[in-house]
């Protein structure tokens, strides 16, 4: 490189800093005060690329950009007031799963109104070309993005420190209750904060027509992007939001310019993997207030009553007498929902009673699915030992990962799963000569003594039920008292002489060996393993099948993977803008049931 | 059925029990073919595939179906990942009894299902993986594609790069397996069309997620003669947007593998670059017989123009059809003995199924970008027929591994 195109790339890092913190800053800011894990703060900046595209040729782009902001940010008031406000009391990350529904129907809506082809925008007027810098071609828009992303910073510094408002909104931001004790209305204060964070992200979505195309894959890119500067910044922290994106900004551009492309799949998961393990609250950011209200009260589990033990065992029976009755896809199917539900009910082991919220869990089911494939392709092994070893390569990334994890607390934990999570995912996708890169491995077959659907839907049920099992009887062993009151009372635990970390490493480890059980289960059962396996849609599903069923239930997740696996197949088959009903589906069943389906029928029926 | 009278559950049983005898007689004379894709990851180009083949199976039950029977097509979506891909094929097959599948676009998607053929022992045919593992390093003998793979198209734009009389080549690439093994194949290809060319450096942003002025300056750091890429979709359009920007083209030939296919060349709009050497589908300058015969049907159907989407949904039906009217029914090995050396028209030409990998000789078109009007148009352009670029038949041989 010389010093004119060092230049240049510090400029391209700069203009893709400002971007990055527009959608950043509003995240932060949702999640500072509200708590809400804003899953949909990427769909709604596609949603301010699409209407300021499909403005500006009707009105022109300048005019489109802040009407399509205003237009966004209305939206997001919407949602706000329709249907976030109805959560606030139910389990922590329940607004995940509602957003997370979002994302799901605003995709299809985008699909539905603005079509399949990506859009790609005129550039901007007055912007058209370039400048000179260096004896480098450099473009004009790109010098106005890099002044805008500090422009607005100076905006939202003045709006947090100089009015009234702003005030309220930190003082909300440190500490909610003792806000809402002062008489500060939270109603208004959190749709205010929600609609300028839907703003700020309908803004950036359209200030990047005259760079990139408006396309229906940009919401997931954009997301976690977003989450992972406002990590690295610190939640809740605007300047530390802006000094983070500059920081990723800046290390992908010349990561570019060096020629180390490749790398830029996953260096931003590094570069925050590195600050977590090293400030565990992010470059700015401040330990947690302790969540009071509603949503952290936890009733304690009790043990199942004899009637349910015999449900569950009738239910068990039920499901070894299916292949009796009927063969052929049933039988796939449930296949299919046992591995995710021994999947979810892994998740939920460490999510629930150990209260380590992952966002990353897919990188164990992943890990022993390709355990499993590696063993049996590359290590000639026999199918049984491939089964029943593969597992352990879940375990083993879950010790190692989980060491590094069990140090943080929050979202901060659940970033750190997910930033090694995808950091996996990459080692995996770019290894070509060992894991099949890209494409996967194929070639994963049973023996044939299990090649029937029977015969392997039934060392999928033995596995499973007797994984579920097990995991379930250790939360009522003493190991499961204690990880309890590890999450409960951190302070306490420590008091009496439990080694919180020992035993939440413990437990994150025995998650992702279970986990790995499932994967290798499902990688069996398909003859083939590819990255997405680990992936973080993969991760998120069974985030959605734990919450879905209900968190604060020991059989929740059963259910909730029960029902989405089965709403998966059946909706997708039929209906064509299944994605968009599927999100129906589980914004109704949100709103209906916080609890989850479980904690509904048990406060319903609870003697 | 509490709520329901008896009478109106009498109804209900009587008048689906109608229904039933009334679909009974077309049901039991049907083919059924399954047919899956990721029709929501990839909208921008199933959508035309799907129209394609529906065109396709109306046209081929109008004229009497196979033989008196009719065709059914039964679609599915495969949700965009392989596991699901599998559960969806796997409930084709069980359920609603389907004698073969098609479908299929993403290659691990295709190569997931393809070992799935094998394992079930289904005839599968792959419409639009481009993988070039999937009729060699991972062939198997019930799976066959219909689309020139990565290395049939990167071979047809090679003479054209040899002739210039480049030294120093750049490439970017999207980071997969169709961007890697496109690059591998063109390095190969010139590096024996033309001995001493160098290739200067490389960049392979992740799939969508371009850093487009970024890449677009480490590519002009490298002061190549001339750039080879196979980006596509929003990934092309960040990239020639910020090329045109900054003056990457300026002066420096660059091939692009797939950018004069109307699904990713339409949305360049004025942002065409000029004199690309591309492979592509230029379908309102084709004016053989048979494709002009094509449009009418398509625009008369769908009231839109057809993608290269549509001749892919279009041909793979046809394919479908002819199999088994030549095997003169849908047992599996005798579809397979039909479709070894099968000639067929398609809209773009005819082409054979090569009995060696089970690979169609459909070619693609190649020629330079042009703008028009504010649009992208293909120039200049010929047909280039796969069989003329397809490996050799020992070349084969050594790849694949049944």
């Amino acid at each position: 490189m010389t010093y004119s195109s060092i230049l240049i790339q510090f400029l391209n890092g700069l203009a893709s800093a400002s971007s990055l913190f527009l959608v950043a800053a509003g995240l932060s800011l949702i999640f500072g005060v509200t708590r809400i894990v804003n899953f949909a703060h990427g769909s709604l900046y596609m949603l301010g690329m699409y209407v300021a595209v499909w403005l500006g040729e009707r009105i022109g782009f300048w005019w489109s950009v802040p009407i399509a902001a205003l237009a966004v940010g209305a939206f997001g008031a919407l949602v706000e007031s329709a249907l976030l406000r109805r959560l606030y009391a139910a389990p922590e990350l329940l607004q995940l799963l509602a957003t997370f529904a979002l994302v799901l129907v605003v995709k299809d809506f985008a699909l539905w109104a603005w079509g399949p082809e990506d859009i790609l925008g005129p550039r901007a007027p007055g912007f058209t070309g370039a400048v000179t810098i260096a004896g480098l071609q450099f473009p004009e828009y790109d010098l106005f993005l890099i002044g805008f992303g500090p422009l607005v910073l100076g905006a939202l510094w003045l709006l947090l420190t100089r009015t009234r408002w702003g005030t309220l909104v930190r003082a909300a931001t440190q500490d909610r209750e003792m806000a809402s004790a002062l008489g500060v209305n939270q109603k208004w204060l959190f749709t205010g904060v929600f609609a300028l964070g839907a703003f700020l992200a309908g803004l950036g979505g359209a200030l990047q027509i005259p760079r990139e195309p408006a396309t229906l894959l940009i919401d997931l890119s954009v997301v976690s992007d977003a989450f992972v500067v406002v990590v690295v910044g610190g939640l809740g922290s605007i300047g530390g939001a802006f000094v983070a994106a500059f920081l990723i900004a800046e290390i992908k551009a010349f990561c570019i310019g060096l020629g180390l492309s490749q790398f830029t799949l996953v260096v931003e998961f590094v570069v925050m993997a590195v600050v977590l393990v090293i400030r565990p609250w992010g470059l700015f950011g401040r330990m947690p207030a302790l969540a009071r209200g509603a949503g952290a009260v936890e009733p304690p589990l009790v043990a199942p009553s004899p009637a349910a033990l015999k449900a569950l065992a009738a239910l068990l029976a039920a499901l070894a007498l299916v292949p009796v009755v009927s063969g052929g896809y049933t039988l796939v199917l449930l296949t299919d929902i046992l591995v995710f539900a021994l999947f979810a009910v892994s998740l939920h082991f460490i999510m629930g009673p150990a209260g380590l919220h992952s966002f990353g869990h897919a990188a164990y089911f992943g890990l022993g699915a390709y355990g499993a494939g590696l063993l049996l392709l590359r290590a000639g092994a026999p199918m049984e030992l491939a089964l029943l070893l593969g597992p352990l390569a879940g375990g083993l990334g879950a010790l190692v990962f989980g060491w590094f994890c069990v140090r943080l607390s929050g979202v901060y934990l659940a970033m750190l799963t997910l930033a090694f999570a995808q950091i996996a995912w990459s080692v995996v996708f770019q290894w070509d000569a060992f894991t099949g890169g890209s494409n996967g491995l194929v070639g994963i077959w049973p023996a044939s003594w299990l090649a029937s659907k029977a015969a392997y839907y039934y060392i999928t049920l033995l596995t499973c039920a007797g994984g579920i099992a097990l995991l379930w009887r250790m939360l009522y062993a003493p190991f499961g008292y204690a990880l309890r009151a590890a999450r409960d009372s951190p302070l306490r635990a420590d008091a009496i002489g439990l080694d919180v970390r020992a035993l939440q490493w413990a437990a994150f480890t025995l998650a992702g060996l279970a986990a790995g059980m499932a994967g290798a289960l499902y990688a069996f059962s398909k003859g083939s393993i590819s990255p997405e396996s680990l992936s973080v849609p993969r991760s998120v599903d069974g985030l959605v099948m734990v919450l879905l069923g209900g968190i604060q239930t020991l059989t929740g997740p059963l259910w909730g993977a029960a029902l989405f696996t089965w709403m998966q197949d059946a909706v997708a088959r039929g209906i064509d803008y299944w994605r968009a009903v599927i999100g129906a589906v589980i914004l109704v069943l949100v709103l209906a049931f916080p609890q989850g389906l479980t904690g509904f029928l048990r406060q319903r029926f609870a003697p | 059925m509490q709520g329901m009278t008896r009478r109106s559950a009498l109804l209900t049983i009587a008048s689906l029990t109608v229904a039933l005898a009334a679909a009974q007689p077309a049901r039991a004379q049907a083919i059924k073919v399954g047919e899956l894709n990721s029709y929501k990851t990839f909208p921008a180009f199933l959508e035309p595939y799907k129209k394609g083949w529906e065109l396709a199976l109306e046209e081929i039950n109008r004229s009497g179906g196979i033989g008196g029977r009719k065709l059914e097509v039964v679609s599915r979506e495969d949700g965009g990942n392989p596991g699901d891909a599998v559960r969806a094929a796997e409930e084709l097959l069980s359920r609603e009894n389907v004698s073969l599948l098609m479908g299929t676009f993403a290659s691990h998607i295709g190569l997931a299902v393809s070992n799935l053929a094998a394992q079930r022992k289904v005839v599968f045919i792959a419409a639009e993986p481009l993988t070039d593992k999937i009729v060699w390093e991972n062939g198997n003998r019930y799976t066959f594609r219909i689309r020139p793979s990565t290395y049939t198209q990167v071979a047809m734009l090679v003479p054209d790069a040899a002739k210039l009389k480049k030294q120093r080549w750049a490439i970017v690439y999207p980071n997969y397996e169709y961007g890697q093994s496109a690059t591998a194949s063109f390095k190969k290809l010139l590096g024996k069309a033309q001995p001493g060319v160098q290739f200067v450096g490389e960049q392979a942003p992740a799939l969508g997620k371009i850093d487009a002025g970024a890449v677009v300056q480490a590519l002009a750091d490298l002061k190549p003669d001339a750039i080879f890429s196979s980006l596509f979709g929003a990934d092309l359009q960040k990239f020639v947007r910020e090329g045109n920007l900054r003056g990457l083209f300026k002066d420096r030939p660059v091939f692009n593998l797939l950018a004069g296919e109307p699904e990713y060349l339409d949305p360049l709009k004025d942002e065409t670059p000029d004199g690309w050497y591309v492979t592509g589908y230029p379908w309102n300058e084709i004016k053989t017989p048979a494709h002009q015969k094509f449009l009418a049907a398509y625009r008369a159907k769908w009231k839109d123009y057809p993608r290269l989407g549509s001749i892919v949904g279009y041909s793979t039906l046809y394919t479908v059809a002819n199999a088994l009217k030549r095997a003169g029914g849908a047992d599996t090995e005798k579809v397979i003995a039909a479709m070894k050396g099968m000639e067929m028209e398609t809209p773009i030409g005819p082409i054979v199924w090569r009995p060696i990998d089970n690979q169609s000789t459909m070619g693609a078109y190649v020629g330079r970008l042009a703008k028009k009007d504010g649009k992208g148009v293909m120039v200049n352009w010929r047909y280039a027929d796969g069989a003329l670029f397809l490996p050799s038949f020992e070349e084969v041989k050594a790849m694949r591994k049944e």
